[in-house]
């Protein structure tokens, strides 16, 4: 809706403009003598928020265990399709055997992410999270994406809340299968 | 020491001047380029970063206390910009006139430079205890010679633009013109009252700018009209001082009124195609013209190298004993005259970081609006108010034009915005 601006007619002291300067120049000369607001970029890093949308990671539970089963969602949700990943089956005589599957390959080309963390809220697995890191930098294409072992090695440990693939295993110990 | 000086006074005349010169514009130049520095610096503390702060060599890096503080201060970024200019690679555009375009730069430079033989910088006592200029050229018609020159600054700013052959330069280069035109008027005659007061009627007059510090330099003598000589002008003529002010950021192309090179319309105004080496010789015309623009200030309007009001020169050398060491007290007058114009320097980087750039048409309604006839005025003011002095015509007389002036200003200036309102 439209509104009118009720508009003051000026003081003298405005229309003689000068004292309005004077005004500013008392500001920005107040000013000189604050501490700057700034922070010294690569000395001081910035304090990063919880729930912040960095670089996207893969996270291994409190066991070492990694907890992708690449089940592959987060592929398919990727808007821009910048993560490829290739299933491949786990060992029968690895000790997580229990376990569905794991990724054999699991690239994140850095140059196309765009950090919408799609991929963190459809991961049933709770094993693909956007942490803190917020600066990638690399000399070529290649460098910028992320393999898997990169992948783990930025994302490291969370704190697990279900021990989903545990509880399955001791599950079928006691011989009921689900 | 006066070895040093039989020997300087032996040197043949030309070869004086020309050391005397060279001495000058090795003081002007650094200065100049380190006004760039200043200028980020402040503009960095007055919007609350630390502004630059890397720069260091390795083996300075070194130096336990003073180098990093110097680093802080950035002083070393002075040393990095004008590396980078000298040895950037100058490109020339395949679509401008060549021949005018590579000679902007030095038309830029000639008149900063000139400008500065006729500017006093100093003084000191001779034998005969007269006041003796530290000057390239004392020269009688002083200001009008600044003037003159100063003036011819504008051609730079045309050149470049036209040669550019391209819009905005060109634009920029027009409103240079025009806006140095401008000013150019309530700049001489806001400084008329200063030389009229100067220059006594009857005696030979004289518009060198020694005089004008010569003519602060009193001292006080009580309550009566003989203590108005040691009064600084700013305070003897406010108005003229202002619109000398206001004219000068306009004539410098400084921040409020830097149409030439308004970033914000015309890409980088009269300079956008220039790069390197020729740019930079702008940039340091920019602050050389400062520089002089803001000496000449001091020197009409603050006193010169008069440490306070009513309190000269002169005097100071006899408190200090100074008045049998030239040398000495020359240093200290151009001492003096140098921290009040990097004052002014400072004043003019305050108030571009203060004040927004004004519209096109709002510096042109000023200039000619505004300006032009409040110089008129205060030089009819003035002229009348010499005169009464002068002859005596007893306070009545001051009585009619004080009210003459608050009735003039009414009409002038209150009335009409009144009618104004939008």
């Amino acid at each position: 809706m439209a509104y009118t601006v009720e508009r003051k007619p000026l003081t003298l002291a405005e229309r003689f403009y000068l004292p309005q300067i004077l005004a500013g120049m008392k500001v920005t000369f107040v000013r000189i003598f604050r501490p700057p607001v700034t922070l010294q970029y690569p000395e001081e890093r910035p304090a990063i928020p919880p729930g912040y949308r960095g670089v996207p990671t893969l996270v291994m539970d409190p066991n070492g265990r990694e907890k992708c089963v690449s089940c592959q969602l987060c592929e398919f949700v990727c808007p821009p399709k910048a993560i490829r990943i290739q299933p491949g089956e786990i060992p029968p005589d690895a000790p997580t055997a229990h376990v569905e599957r794991a990724p054999k390959t699991f690239d994140i080309d850095m140059l196309r992410c765009i950090y919408c963390g799609l991929c963190q809220e459809v991961c049933p697995e709770e094993a693909i999270f956007l942490q803190n890191q917020f600066s990638m930098v690399g000399y070529t294409r290649a460098e910028m994406v992320n393999n898997k072992a990169k992948l783990y090695e930025l994302g490291g440990t969370l704190p697990d809340q279900h021990f989903k693939w545990d509880k399955k295993k001791t599950a079928e110990e006691h011989g009921n299968a689900h | 020491m006066n070895a040093l000086i039989q020997f300087w006074s032996n040197l043949p005349l030309l070869l004086q001047t020309l050391i005397k010169g060279l001495a000058v514009i090795l003081v002007i130049f650094p200065i100049g380029g380190a006004c760039s520095l200043v200028e980020r610096k402040v503009s960095a503390w007055m919007q609350g970063r630390p502004g630059p702060n890397r720069a260091i060599p390795f083996w300075f890096a070194w130096v336990p206390v003073l180098g990093p503080f110097l680093q802080k201060l950035g002083v070393f970024h002075l040393m990095a910009d004008g590396g980078k200019m000298f040895l950037k690679e100058d490109p020339v555009p395949g679509h401008v006139n060549k021949f005018y375009f590579t000679i902007a730069p030095l038309v830029a430079m000639i008149p900063a430079l000139t400008t500065v033989t006729a500017v006093p910088f100093g003084a000191y006592l001779d034998g005969a205890g007269q006041m003796v200029p530290v000057v390239l050229a004392n020269l009688d018609v002083g200001i009008l010679a600044v003037f003159a020159v100063s003036s011819l600054g504008v051609y730079a700013l045309i050149l470049a633009g036209w040669a550019s052959n391209s819009k905005y330069p060109f634009l920029g280069g027009v409103r240079a013109s025009a806006q140095l035109i401008s000013y150019e008027l309530s700049m001489t005659l806001s400084v008329l009252p200063v030389f009229l007061w100067v220059n006594a009627p009857g005696g030979s007059g004289s518009l060198s700018l020694f005089n004008v510090v010569q003519a602060q330099s009193g001292v006080w003598q009580g309550f009566s009209t003989d203590s108005l000589g040691g009064v600084w002008y700013v305070f003897l003529m406010p108005v003229s001082a202002i619109v000398f002010l206001v004219s000068l950021f306009a004539e410098t192309n400084r921040l409020p009124f830097d149409m030439a090179e308004g970033e914000a319309d015309l890409v980088g105004g009269f300079h956008t195609e220039y790069g390197s080496l020729k740019w930079g010789l702008f940039f340091v015309a920019e602050y050389a013209h400062m520089l002089v623009g803001s000496g000449v200030f001091v020197l009409l309007f603050l006193g010169g190298w008069n440490p306070l009001p009513w309190l000269p020169l002169f005097k100071l050398a006899g408190w200090l004993h100074l008045a049998n060491l030239p040398i000495v007290l020359g240093l200290l007058s151009i001492a003096i005259f140098l921290g009040k114009t990097l004052f002014f320097i400072f004043v003019f980087m305050w108030v571009r970081w203060t004040v927004p750039r004004f519209r096109y048409d709002q510096v042109m309604k000023l200039g000619w609006q505004k300006l032009l006839p409040l110089a008129i005025g205060n030089l009819i003011v003035y002229a009348i108010g010499i005169a009464i002095h002068e002859l005596q015509l007893g306070w009545l007389a001051w009585l009619a034009l004080i009210a003459a002036t608050i009735a003039a200003g009414w009409v002038a200036l209150i009335l009409p915005e009144k009618k104004a309102t939008l």
